[in-house]
C-alpha cells in the first residue's frame, strides 16, 4: 500500500489538472491546470526510477555492485526544463491575449470564430 | 574518404546544421538584412543536401544507424553494457528518409519563398531562428529511434509552431489560434511522455527497437498504444480531434503553414512508426486497422463538408488538410487491419498502405503549393476573403498557373501527383471493403468542386477597381513555388517509377519489424 502512495498521487494530480483544464474558463487557470497536470507526469517518471535496494550509480566506495541507471532522472529534468519553457511561452500568450481583448475568459476570447 | 564521412554523419548534422543557424540567427542578423537571408538559405540548402545524401544513402545500402557518442555505428550496444542500447540512437529507415526528402524539399522551397514573401514583416531575425528550429524538429522527429528523444523533438516542434503560429498577433486573433495549438499540443505531448514512462517502467528501455524486440502487448502496453494514438492523431490533424487545425494553419504566415503541414506529417509518421515497428503483429491488428480507418473516414468526410461554406481561402485549405489526411490513416489503415493476414496483405493491403504513404508525399507538396499561392494572392490582395477577391487571372498569371497545378493535384485529376496516389487507394481499399472506396472518390469529387470555385472568384471575372496595381508576386516567391510545382507535375507524370523507387521501399521498411530490430540490435 505504502508503495502505491506515490502512483495515487500522481492520479490525483493527473485528474485535478485535467478537470481544470477541462472546466475553467480562466486562461490563466487552465495554463495552470496544465502546469498540474505536467507535474503529475513529472512524479510518474521520477517514481518509476525507485528500485528498491537499489544504489545511486557512483562507484567510488559503492557498497555493491548493484546500482540503478539514473535514465527517469535525467528524463525528469529534461521535462521539467521543457515546461518551464512551455509555461513561459504560454503565460506570455495570455498577456497578449489580456492586451488585446481586455479579459482572459476563453468564453469571450472568440475573434477566431466571426 | 570525405564522402564516407558525410554520409556516416549525415543524420546528426541534419540536426545539428538548422540549429546552429537558428541559435546564431540573431547574431548574424545584427549584420544586414543580406547576411541574414543568406544565412538562411545557407542553412536549409545545407541541410537539404545533407537529407539528400542521406536518404541517398538508405535507398542504396538500407538503414541507417547514427549512435551518438560512440565511435561506430555498430557500437549501438556498449560491449559492457549487457545488451542494452544505453546511448542515443537515430536510425533511418526507407520510410524516414522519404520523410526527411519531403521536409527539405519543402523547407528549402519555403525558405525562398519567405525571402520576398516576408520581408515586411518586424523581428525576422527571430521568425527565422523559429523557423528552422522547425526544420530541426521535424528532422528530429521522423530520424530518431529514442522514444524519449521523439518526444523532446516533438516538443520543440510544439513551441517554434505555435510561436510562429502567433507570430503576426493581428489584434490577437493570431495568438489566439497559438494558445490553443499549444494548449493542445503540450497536453498530447504530456500524453506520449506517460506513454513513455509506462514503457520504461516496464522494459527498462526507450529505444524503439529494443522494446519493439521485447513487446508483451500486456493491458499497460495498450493504454501506451491508445495514448500514443490518441496525441499523435491530434497532432496530425484527424478528426475528431481536428479543431486547432482550420484555426492555426489560417492564422499561420503561409510560409508557415506550408512547414505546418509537413509537421502534421511527421506527427503521422510517429503514429505509423509506433503502430509498426513498436507493436507490429503483436497487436490486435484489425481492431487498431478499423480504428485508423474510421479516424480517417470521419476526417475525409467531415474536413471537405466543413472546408465547403468557408470564406477564407486558408481556412478553406486547413479544412481540405484535414480531409487529404483522412486519405493517408485510411490507405494505411487497411495495410493495418490485414497486417496478421499475409495473403490479404500482398493481395491489396501492402498496395493501400504505398498508396498512403505516397499520399503523404503528395500532399505535403501540393498542399504546400496551395498554402504559398494564398500567401501570394493575400501578400497582394492584403486580406483572405474571397468573396472580396478576383479577377487576379488578369495580373497574377504565374501564381494562376501555379494554383491551377495544386488545385487539380489535390483533387485526384490526372497526370498531377495526386491522382497517382489516390488511384492505388481506390483500387486497393475497394477490394478490402467497396463502401470506403466510394466515399473516398466522393470525397474527391467534392474537393474538386469546393476549388473550381475558389479558383472562380479569385482568378476569374472582370479587373476589380480596388486591384489594378496588384501585380505578379517577386521572383524568389516563384521560385519557390515553382519548385513544388515541379516536384508535383514530375511526380504525376512518372508515378510508376517514383512508386517503385521511393515508395514500395518505404513501405517495406514499415512492415518489416525484424529488420527495423535488427538494424538497431544487430540480428536479433
Amino acid at each position: 500500500m505504502l508503495y502505491n502512495v506515490p502512483l495515487i498521487t500522481v492520479a490525483l494530480l493527473a485528474l485535478i489538472g485535467l478537470f481544470t483544464i477541462l472546466t475553467r474558463r480562466n486562461l490563466v487557470k487552465i495554463l495552470l491546470g496544465l502546469t498540474v497536470f505536467e507535474s503529475s507526469v513529472n512524479l510518474f517518471l521520477i517514481t518509476l526510477g525507485y528500485r528498491e535496494g537499489g544504489i545511486a550509480p557512483i562507484y567510488t566506495g559503492a557498497p555493491s555492485p548493484f546500482m540503478v541507471m539514473p535514465t527517469v532522472q535525467a528524463l525528469t529534468l529534461t521535462s521539467i526544463v521543457i515546461g518551464v519553457a512551455t509555461s513561459a511561452m504560454l503565460l506570455s500568450f495570455a498577456i497578449v491575449i489580456y492586451r488585446r481583448y481586455g479579459t482572459v475568459d476563453t468564453e469571450k476570447i472568440r475573434r477566431l470564430r466571426e | 574518404m570525405n564522402g564516407d564521412l558525410i554520409v556516416q554523419n549525415a543524420p546528426a548534422l541534419l540536426i545539428a546544421v538548422p540549429l546552429l543557424a537558428a541559435f546564431s540567427m540573431p547574431l548574424v542578423g545584427r549584420i544586414s538584412r543580406f547576411a541574414r537571408n543568406l544565412w538562411a538559405v545557407l542553412a536549409m540548402g545545407f541541410t537539404a543536401f545533407f537529407a539528400a545524401v542521406l536518404a541517398y544513402a538508405v535507398y542504396t545500402t538500407g538503414t541507417v544507424i547514427y549512435v551518438f557518442g560512440a565511435a561506430a555505428p555498430h557500437l549501438a550496444i556498449p560491449l559492457d553494457s549487457g545488451g542494452i542500447p544505453v546511448r542515443i540512437v537515430f536510425t533511418v529507415d526507407a520510410m524516414g528518409a522519404l520523410m526527411e526528402l519531403i521536409a527539405a524539399i519543402v523547407g528549402l522551397s519555403v525558405i525562398l519563398y519567405s525571402l520576398a514573401g516576408d520581408s515586411g514583416r518586424s523581428r525576422l531575425e527571430s521568425y527565422y531562428t523559429l523557423f528552422l528550429l522547425m526544420i530541426t524538429a521535424v528532422f528530429g522527429m521522423v530520424s530518431t529511434g529514442d522514444l524519449f528523444n521523439f518526444f523532446v523533438f516533438l516538443e520543440i516542434s510544439a513551441l517554434a509552431s505555435s510561436a510562429l503560429v502567433a507570430y503576426r498577433i493581428d489584434h490577437g486573433r493570431a495568438v489566439e489560434a497559438g494558445i490553443k495549438y499549444a494548449i493542445l499540443s503540450t497536453l498530447g505531448a504530456l500524453l506520449v511522455l506517460v506513454a513513455v514512462g509506462i514503457f520504461y517502467g516496464q522494459y527498462n528501455f526507450l529505444n524503439i527497437a529494443a522494446i519493439a524486440s521485447r513487446m508483451q502487448y500486456t493491458l499497460l502496453d495498450e493504454i501506451a498504444l491508445a495514448l500514443l494514438v490518441g496525441a499523435l492523431a491530434m497532432k496530425a490533424g484527424a478528426v475528431p480531434m481536428h479543431f486547432w487545425t482550420p484555426d492555426a494553419y489560417s492564422m499561420a504566415p503561409s510560409s508557415v503553414t506550408a512547414m505546418l503541414v509537413v509537421t502534421s506529417q511527421a506527427s503521422l509518421y510517429g503514429l505509423f512508426r509506433v503502430i509498426f515497428s513498436l507493436y507490429n503483429i503483436t497487436l490486435n491488428a484489425s481492431t487498431v486497422g478499423w480504428i485508423i480507418i474510421v479516424l480517417g473516414v470521419l476526417s475525409m468526410v467531415v474536413g471537405v463538408t466543413m472546408a465547403l461554406p468557408q470564406k477564407d481561402v486558408k481556412r478553406l485549405m486547413a479544412y481540405h488538410a484535414i480531409s487529404q489526411t483522412g486519405y493517408m490513416l485510411l490507405g494505411v489503415g487497411v495495410g493495418i487491419a490485414v497486417l496478421n493476414d499475409p495473403a490479404a496483405l500482398s493481395a491489396f493491403g501492402f498496395t493501400a498502405m504505398s498508396g498512403g504513404i505516397f499520399h503523404i508525399f503528395n500532399h505535403a507538396m501540393y498542399k504546400g503549393l496551395l498554402f504559398l499561392t494564398a500567401g501570394a494572392i493575400i501578400h497582394r490582395v492584403g486580406h483572405q476573403d474571397m468573396n472580396r477577391m478576383g479577377g487576379l487571372g488578369h495580373t497574377m498569371p504565374f501564381t494562376m498557373v501555379f494554383f491551377i497545378i495544386g488545385a487539380l493535384a489535390i483533387a485526384g485529376i490526372p497526370p498531377f501527383n495526386g491522382f497517382a496516389s489516390k488511384l492505388l487507394i481506390y483500387e486497393s481499399v475497394f477490394l478490402f471493403n467497396p463502401l470506403l472506396s466510394i466515399i473516398a472518390m466522393v470525397v474527391s469529387v467534392l474537393t474538386l468542386a469546393s476549388f473550381v470555385k475558389v479558383f472562380h472568384s479569385i482568378f476569374m471575372g472582370p479587373r476589380l477597381p480596388e486591384y489594378t496595381e496588384a501585380e505578379e508576386v517577386p521572383l524568389s516567391m516563384l521560385v519557390g513555388m515553382g519548385i513544388l510545382a515541379a516536384v508535383v507535375i514530375v511526380f504525376g507524370i512518372f508515378p510508376e517509377v517514383v512508386v517503385n523507387v521511393l515508395i514500395e521501399p518505404a513501405a517495406r521498411a514499415l512492415v518489416d519489424q525484424g529488420g527495423y530490430i535488427a538494424a538497431v540490435l544487430g540480428g536479433a
